[in-house]
Formats: structure tokens, C-alpha cells, sequence
């Protein structure tokens, strides 16, 4: 039970007035920065991190992780009142939420996602609490090679598993790799890709691009709608939320399937909007009364809320045992660690035992506080919504600007911002996926350095990535992996071969 | 319990009108995007082959990775554009239809102007500026109700980055004027 005294002291750290006050401001901006629609987790904790860069990182990252909670929260509360998803996860949320709020009974609809999506994180939480100290101890043994290895099955599984076009998640992530390069190598010292300008000397800032990406060109986005809408006001009585819990214990089935989902899908970058879906499609299937879902039940408010929050809270475990996040918004708080002066990987549980078990604290009682929260003051965040969106555009537009500049205090980060903004509209229009890059802006360095590294040590000899019985066979998964499309494909004719009347396009 | 409870109505002042033509398919800004990237691709890895792109006895050179990638960018963009090219008989779905682009302009113009503005005048002007003449012009909100806002909004921005948090900001005359 060592994982349990070094989570009491995870809580010793926490347990100070100030980071609890940190705490709830974050859980506050993140339900806020949820319910807005044209906002979402990484908009949101990519804006607010400007405000952390002068906090110790144990306040920074409570702080910051608060808001993506919050953020996870508030999805549900514009999904069931206003059939509008403030995040693409909360979609499967509106299918039977919206439905139960028509009926007039949003306020059950809205203590099933909030309970659900406590649930859910919670046992994200305890996977990360038993299962991180191990893997990160297990890592410390890594050297380049597997490092190599790893940042490889990464960025592998991404086209092998993304559901987009390959080409254009191909062309997502080299352009990711090629902007992490633009600068000084750090391996040779050598300049690439700054054309002799000084601007591009510092290379591209990550944050910067996820600023532009995720926030203006969301604004842009959300302009392009109509802006209308019309739903319902909530409030949630101590009774209602009573009788929900009451009929908690009879979807243990589906709390458990979805969680497990969940956990699964946020280690691997599938991602929460991928494991929302599958929840709800999974309890649907294995549900005895089919045609009622889409209806208004709620058990298809419970599946995809629990998936969503497992998915979005286990996507921290990589990020802290390996350093390589599991999702968009862990990849914004690892360019967070960076600025804060940490080294993310496996050594983060040695050398900064306070910063790890915080946070690990901080996501239980985040995860409590923000569940009470949420509960309390379902009509204030509704209202919210009243408004108007040209008063707040311009002020999401401001926030993007300051946290473009107060990276590194440059001017020619704020038109850089704008580029990317620019991009990424243009890119989520015409179906290029952000993941890819922002995983690739982000570890395209580390990787190539332990690429080079490796390469050093081995003599430039290509058979270091086979050399023993670890790093060989993480590097055959991941060209596995990046086959998996031909792979499927051939392993499905060889099946009809055999089975000549079996059908083949299963859908 | 079950009583239809109030309702959150929220109109919107100027909604695009959903019959406006189109501007451009989302194949022709596939097809465009894709050329643009292809052209980065080269330039880039005309750079990297420039900077060294081979194996030496250490392992690879500074351009040697730029150099592979920009080639596989490449080669993903040309794949892109010639299944799209080769799609063409089917009919592509609209990227963005007259109204919309002009909703996205009232947008971005605003911003490019507040990107200037923020160089000469500092950064707390040029939001006050931004804030009070978007909701007046485009939210279409009185003028006192704009300005107010805007001015509580700059106010709050100074006190929390430049006051409390010690993040520093740029700042034009009108800060100079109050010693900052």
C-alpha cells in the first residue's frame, strides 16, 4: 500500500488554503468555459495558462487540471438543457438527455451525467493511483531506444487507429514534426528552417499554436452558426438527486462497461468523443429494451458521461508515468509542465513527488467539490448562456492574445496565433484532424532527440530499435499499428476465404 | 414536477440566411490548402537538404529528419489533391456559403485590427476598443452598455495579468501616462 501513503501525502500537499482556493476558481472558469458554446477543455485550459506562469507548479496544475474538470462538467449541462454540445463529447450526452429534459425531466437528466461523470473519473483516478507509480518506475529503465520506441507507437497508432482519412492525418502530424523543428537543433546546435529571421529562432511555441488552434479558430467557427437558442432552466432538488442515486446501483453493468471503455480509450489516443460513443452504442446493444433509448432514458445519459470523464481523466496516466499525453488537453498541460521548468517522463514520481501526488490528490477532491458544485448551481452556469455571444467573442479573442504573448513576451507570437487560428479553421473544415499536430508539435523534439541519441550510442546502426526483447517488440507493435488498416484488411479477406458465405462488410 | 419549467431564450440579432449562395466547395479548399502545404513542404525541404540531410558516422544530420518529413508531407498532399481531382464528378459539399464568410469576416477583420492596434496603442486599449465596437457594431448592443462593458473588462484584465499575476503585457501611451 505504498500508493496510499504517498497519496495522504499527495493530500498534505493540497491541503492549503490557497491551493484550495486555486482549486475552485479553476473548477468555476472550467464549468464556465464548458457551458459557453465555441469553447471547450483545451480552448479552455490553453487560454487560462498564462495565468499559471507565475504560480509554483503544484498551484499551477491543480489549478489548471481544475479546469478541465470543471470544463468536462459544464459539456453536460448545454447538451441536456439545450440539445447544443459545448463539446464534442457531450454529444451522445444530448441524444437522451435533450429528450428527458422535453419530458420535464432535466433535473434527473442532470444529476445522472454529473454522478456518472464523477464516476467515471473516479475510477480513471484509481487506475492512475495504482497503475502510474508502477509503469513510471518501470520506464526509469527506458533508455533512448525505448523512448524512440514509444514516441513511435504514438504517433503510429494515430493513423493506424484514427478514424479520419490517413492522408490527411499523415499530413496533420509531419506538419506537427516539421514547425516542432523549425529553430535550433539541439542535438548539433545547427540552425533549420528560420530562413536567418531571429523570430524564428526560438522555434515555434506549442502553446501558441494551441491557442490559435483551439481558440480563434473556434470563435471563427462558432461565428459562421446561427447564433439562437432555446432551452430549458434547471434546478436540482436534494430529492431528486436522492432518487437518482437510489436507481444508481441497477446500471452498474453499463457504469462499469463505460468506465472500463473509457480508461482504455484515453491510455490509447483514442480520446473521450470516441469512447462517449462507444458507451452509449455498447449499453444500446446490450440493453434488453432498445427502442427506448433516444427517448429519454436515462441510462443513456449515464454510458456516454462516464465514458467521456474515464476517457478524460485516464489520458493524465501517460502523461505522467511516460510524458506523453493520451489526449489534446493533456499534451496543453505538458507544454504547461515545460514552462513550469519540469521535465515530464518517469522521473517526475522521483524528483517531484509533491507536484505528482498533488495532482493525484487534487483529482479526487476536484473531482468531489466540482460533483457539489456542479449540483448547487446548475441554474447560475444556465444562465449564462443568456449573454450575448458578440460580448464574449471579443473577450475570448483578448484572453487568446494575452496567453499568445505572455509565453515568451514576443509580439510576433500574437500574428503567429492568428496564422494558426486561420489553419485550424480551415483545417477542421476540411477534415483535417488537430490531434496529430498538437501531439506532434509537442513530442516531435523529444522524439527526434531520442532518435539521435540512440543512433549515437548504437554507432548509426538501425538495429538498436530490435535490441533486446522490450524495445523490439514496442517498435513491431508500433509498424503493426501503423499497418493495422492493411493488416484488418487482409486478415478480413483471408476470413471470407475460408468462409465463403460469411459476409464481409460488417458494419 | 413535471411542469415545463422557464425557458433560456437567446435570439440571435443578424443570423446568416441559410439560402445564401456558396462561396467555395470543400474540395476547392482541399485542393488549395493541399498546394499551399505542398509548396511549404518544398521550400522546407529544400532548406533541410541545404542545411544536411545525409547519415554520418553518428546517425543522422540536423536536416536529415525535416528533410524525410517534408518529403512524406509532400507525398501525402499530392495524394490528397489527386483524389480529390479525381472525385470531381461528384458533387462537393459547401465549405462556407456568402453569409457565413461575411459572419467570419466580422469577425476576423475585428481581430487582424485589434492585432495592429495592440502594437501601437498596447494591449489594454486595443481590447477596450475590440470589445466595445464588436458588441455595438456587430452584437448591435447599446453604446453605453459596449462601453461600460469594455471598460470593466480592460480593467479587470490589467489588475488581474499586469497587478496580481505579474504577467506583463504590451503597454502603449495611455499606460505611460499613469506610470507603468
Amino acid at each position: 500500500m505504498e500508493a496510499f501513503g504517498l497519496l495522504l501525502y499527495g493530500f498534505s500537499v493540497l491541503l492549503t488554503w490557497k491551493t484550495l482556493a486555486l482549486m475552485m476558481v479553476g473548477l468555476v472558469l472550467g464549468i464556465f468555459v464548458g457551458v459557453l458554446p465555441g469553447l471547450g477543455g483545451p480552448n479552455g485550459v490553453a487560454i487560462l495558462l498564462p495565468l499559471t506562469f507565475t504560480m509554483d507548479p503544484t498551484s499551477a496544475i491543480v489549478m489548471l487540471s481544475c479546469i478541465y474538470w470543471g470544463a468536462l462538467f459544464g459539456g453536460a449541462i448545454t447538451s441536456i438543457l439545450f440539445n447544443i454540445p459545448g463539446e464534442a463529447w457531450s454529444v451522445a450526452t444530448t441524444f437522451d438527455g435533450y429528450p428527458m429534459a422535453q419530458q420535464g425531466k432535466a433535473a434527473e437528466a442532470l444529476t445522472a451525467a454529473f454522478t456518472s461523470s464523477f464516476i467515471g473519473s473516479l475510477v480513471a483516478v484509481l487506475l492512475i493511483t495504482f497503475l502510474a507509480p508502477g509503469i513510471a518506475s518501470f520506464a526509469l529503465r527506458f533508455g533512448p531506444p525505448e523512448f524512440f520506441a514509444v514516441y513511435l507507437l504514438t504517433f503510429c497508432s494515430f493513423v493506424g487507429l484514427g478514424r479520419e482519412d490517413k492522408h490527411k492525418t499523415i499530413i496533420s502530424m509531419t506538419l506537427g514534426l516539421l514547425l516542432a523543428g523549425v529553430g535550433m537543433d539541439t542535438v548539433s546546435g545547427q540552425l533549420r528552417m528560420t530562413f536567418g529571421s531571429n523570430e524564428l529562432l526560438r522555434g515555434i511555441n506549442f502553446l501558441v499554436a494551441v491557442i490559435g488552434l483551439f481558440g480563434i479558430s473556434e470563435i471563427l467557427l462558432t461565428m459562421e452558426e446561427r447564433l439562437a437558442l432555446r432551452g430549458h432552466a434547471a434546478s436540482i432538488s436534494p430529492r431528486v438527486v436522492l432518487k437518482v442515486w437510489k436507481e444508481l446501483p441497477r446500471y452498474w453493468a453499463t457504469l462499469l462497461r463505460s468506465s472500463a471503455i473509457g480508461c482504455w480509450l484515453g491510455i490509447t489516443p483514442g480520446g473521450a468523443i470516441a469512447a462517449s460513443f462507444m458507451g452509449y452504442n455498447l449499453a444500446k446493444r446490450f440493453s434488453k429494451d432498445k427502442d427506448s433509448f433516444g427517448k429519454g432514458r436515462i441510462e443513456g445519459v449515464f454510458a456516454p458521461e462516464t465514458a467521456a470523464h474515464a476517457s478524460g481523466t485516464s489520458a493524465l496516466l501517460p502523461m505522467l508515468a511516460l510524458g506523453i499525453p493520451g489526449s489534446g488537453t493533456a499534451a496543453i498541460l505538458l507544454g504547461g509542465l515545460m514552462v513550469w521548468g519540469l521535465n515530464p517522463g518517469p522521473l517526475l514520481f522521483v524528483e517531484h513527488k509533491g507536484f505528482v501526488w498533488g495532482l493525484i490528490a487534487s483529482m479526487y477532491l476536484g473531482n468531489v467539490v466540482g460533483l457539489i458544485l456542479v449540483l448547487t448551481t446548475v441554474p447560475v452556469f444556465a444562465a449564462v448562456l443568456r449573454v450575448p455571444f458578440s460580448a464574449i467573442a471579443p473577450m475570448i479573442v483578448v484572453s487568446c492574445a494575452i496567453g499568445a504573448y505572455a509565453i515568451q513576451n514576443a509580439m510576433f507570437d500574437i500574428w503567429l496565433m492568428l496564422v494558426f487560428g486561420v489553419l485550424g479553421y480551415a483545417f477542421k473544415k476540411i477534415g483535417i484532424p488537430l490531434a496529430p499536430f498538437t501531439l506532434a508539435l509537442v513530442l516531435g523534439n523529444r522524439a527526434e532527440d531520442a532518435f539521435r541519441l540512440s543512433m549515437i550510442g548504437a554507432g548509426g546502426d538501425l538495429r538498436v530499435f530490435w535490441s533486446n526483447g522490450l524495445v523490439g517488440s514496442i517498435s513491431t507493435l508500433a509498424l503493426a499499428l501503423l499497418f493495422w488498416p492493411l493488416i484488418s484488411a487482409a486478415a478480413e479477406r483471408m476470413r471470407s476465404a475460408i468462409q465463403p458465405d460469411a459476409k464481409v462488410g460488417i458494419e | 414536477m413535471s411542469k415545463p419549467e422557464v425557458e433560456i431564450v437567446v435570439e440571435d440579432p443578424n443570423p446568416p440566411a441559410s439560402d445564401s449562395p456558396a462561396v467555395a466547395t470543400t474540395r476547392t479548399v482541399d485542393v488549395v490548402t493541399s498546394s499551399l502545404l505542398l509548396a511549404l513542404a518544398a521550400l522546407l525541404g529544400f532548406d533541410n537538404w541545404r542545411t544536411g540531410m545525409s547519415w554520418d558516422s553518428t546517425g543522422p544530420q540536423a536536416g536529415y529528419f525535416p528533410f524525410y518529413l517534408s518529403v512524406i508531407l509532400a507525398a501525402a498532399c499530392l495524394y490528397g489533391i489527386g483524389r480529390e481531382l479525381l472525385a470531381r464528378r461528384q458533387a462537393s459539399p459547401t465549405f462556407v456559403t456568402r453569409a457565413q464568410l461575411r459572419r467570419v469576416m466580422q469577425v476576423f477583420v475585428p481581430t487582424l485590427l485589434f492585432c495592429v492596434a495592440t502594437q501601437w496603442l498596447g494591449l489594454y486599449v486595443a481590447s477596450f476598443l475590440l470589445v466595445a465596437g464588436f458588441m455595438a457594431f456587430v452584437g448591435r448592443i447599446a453604446a453605453w452598455k459596449s462601453v461600460l462593458t469594455a471598460f470593466v473588462f480592460s480593467l479587470t484584465m490589467f489588475v488581474t495579468f499586469e497587478i496580481a499575476f505579474d504577467v506583463i503585457m504590451p503597454k502603449g501611451p495611455l499606460e505611460a501616462l499613469f506610470g507603468h
